[in-house]
């Protein structure tokens, strides 16, 4: 059964062609993936985000329960801040990325990927029995809008009560409102521009819609689908589940380091990931770029001098780059800027260069 | 949309007889379902395929997609100018956005492909 989110009337209105993904029925493009990743590198787009998953720990013990379960140390988090980070199975492949807010003291939001929502729903529960905290899941009643780009603060602000610019990146704002609706505004986004990540019930989410919509007609607002999603995610080098994240892919390998830490006392797949930082990585991400005609795709195969040494998680044509470019988990020794490589595309065996992640950085 | 003088198949391609040769590209529809297209991979010149053969990919930001013989033949042409401009599919599938030109092997195929009318029908 596909599900359709709050917004789901505008969508069809606004001319997006609908898709199911994750079983919701969403906007795959309106205009046109490139004019929609262009319209986010440049001014501002707006996306509906309902399907992801979102679930509330609260209590005594709710910080416990966050630690055992997440990679990053949520200890360090202020209230109104937040985190993004993997977590973790025992043996180091990952469950799902998620980012963690900081509602108060003892209340924490964990916001995850559609299609991984009902095993993380499992898996939080399964994990966390011992604790002294009530965990909700809130996903079928919370609507959620991603408004990116180097406009999108300006436009915001037109309809938000309180000022923007105090929300810095990775902290939250829970006390405004929008169209007369109290909201979770965090400075957050998957697009690599600024941006803000809006959460409501879903009754408020489609006037807090109308109401950045009727904002943005002076402002050149563009509707934004899956697609551009994904191209913009992809120049920004930030992995996406069931790519460059997976059971059978750690963090470590996937260059996410700097979102684990090791030195938390304990969490889920601690020990695993330990041991892998001491014997040292054999394989890991890293970026190309395509020197022949072709687009690398996901599971193309990678080669080196004829041997297998990897495969492709990612790939596309890069709107901003003007570039085909790839994703691809690599033996070490050929991760290393600079590297050539051969990808087989179809029948061809054709030559690609390893580059530095991200693709893209903003300005 | 879909011009009164050209042929369509079930793939969603269109075929236009010229001199002897017949001309493949895709139909508006196809292009509009692609999205942008961002690559195409096309054959060589004398390759020779069965009507219902891959005989290229036609690649969209998301998607890849195979191109079928609509009919069989030898490659007599390919449109060149779409490895630098690969866009001229959603802009112009009748014309710049041609893909190959092909000499038939068998004329009498041309009897099963679909009239302009017959296409739009299956599009509904």
């Amino acid at each position: 059964m596909t599900r359709k989110t709050p917004l789901y009337e505008r969508h069809v209105e606004l001319g997006g062609k609908v898709v199911d993904f994750a079983g919701y029925k969403l906007p795959v493009q309106y205009a046109g993936i490139i004019e929609e990743h262009r319209a986010v590198r440049n001014e501002v787009g707006i996306f509906d985000v309902s399907h992801m998953g979102e679930f509330e720990f609260r209590g005594p013990q709710a910080l416990e329960a966050v630690q055992k379960l997440i990679a990053n140390n949520a200890a360090k988090l202020k209230i109104n801040q937040v985190l993004y980070t993997p977590m973790c199975y025992p043996d180091g492949g990952v469950v799902d990325d998620l980012l963690v807010y900081r509602l108060d003291e003892d209340r924490f939001l964990f916001v995850v990927n559609a299609a991984n929502l009902e095993k993380d729903w499992e898996w939080v529960q399964e994990n966390t029995k011992e604790f002294d905290a009530e965990i909700e899941n809130q996903s079928p009643q919370t609507g959620q809008i991603a408004l990116q780009g180097p406009k999108a603060q300006e436009l915001l602000q037109k309809v938000y009560d309180l000022d923007l610019s105090q929300i810095k990146f990775f902290w939250l704002e829970k006390e405004g409102k929008i169209a007369g609706h109290k909201c979770i505004v965090s400075r957050t986004g998957y697009t690599g521009e600024d941006g803000f990540e809006i959460y409501a019930p879903n009754d408020a989410i489609l006037d807090i819609f109308d109401a950045i919509w009727v904002a943005g007609k002076d402002s050149n607002l563009q509707p934004c689908g899956l697609g551009a999603r994904d191209t913009l995610r992809f120049e920004a080098g930030l992995p996406l589940y069931g790519h460059e994240l997976s059971p059978e892919i750690n963090p470590l390998e996937a260059r996410m380091s700097f979102f684990v830490d090791l030195e938390k006392d304990d969490f889920i797949g601690r020990e695993a990931l330990l041991e892998v930082k001491e014997k040292g990585l054999d394989r890991r991400i890293a970026g190309i770029e395509m020197k022949d005609k072709g687009i690398p795709r996901q599971g193309y195969p990678v080669e080196v001098e004829g041997k297998e040494v990897g495969f492709v998680t990612s790939g596309t044509y890069s709107p901003t780059l003007e570039k085909n470019l790839g994703i691809i988990m690599v033996k070490k020794e050929f991760s290393q800027a600079g590297s050539n490589l051969d990808i087989r595309i179809r029948k061809r065996l054709l030559q690609a260069e390893v580059v530095k992640l991200p693709f893209y950085k903003r300005r | 949309m879909y011009p009164e003088e050209l042929k369509y198949t079930d793939d969603h391609e269109w075929v236009r007889v010229e001199n002897g040769k017949a001309y493949v590209g895709v139909t508006h529809y196809a292009q509009e379902q692609l999205g942008d297209v961002v690559f195409v991979e096309l054959p060589d010149i004398g390759e020779e395929f069965e009507m219902g053969d891959s005989f290229g990919v036609v690649e969209s930001v998301k998607t890849v997609s195979d191109l079928f013989m609509p009919l069989s033949g030898k490659v007599v042409e390919i449109n060149e100018d779409l490895e630098d401009s690969p866009e001229a599919v959603n802009e112009d599938p009748y014309g710049e956005g041609w893909i190959i030109a092909i000499e038939l092997s068998d004329e009498s195929q041309l009897d099963q492909l679909m009239d302009s009318e017959a296409y739009q029908k299956t599009l509904e």
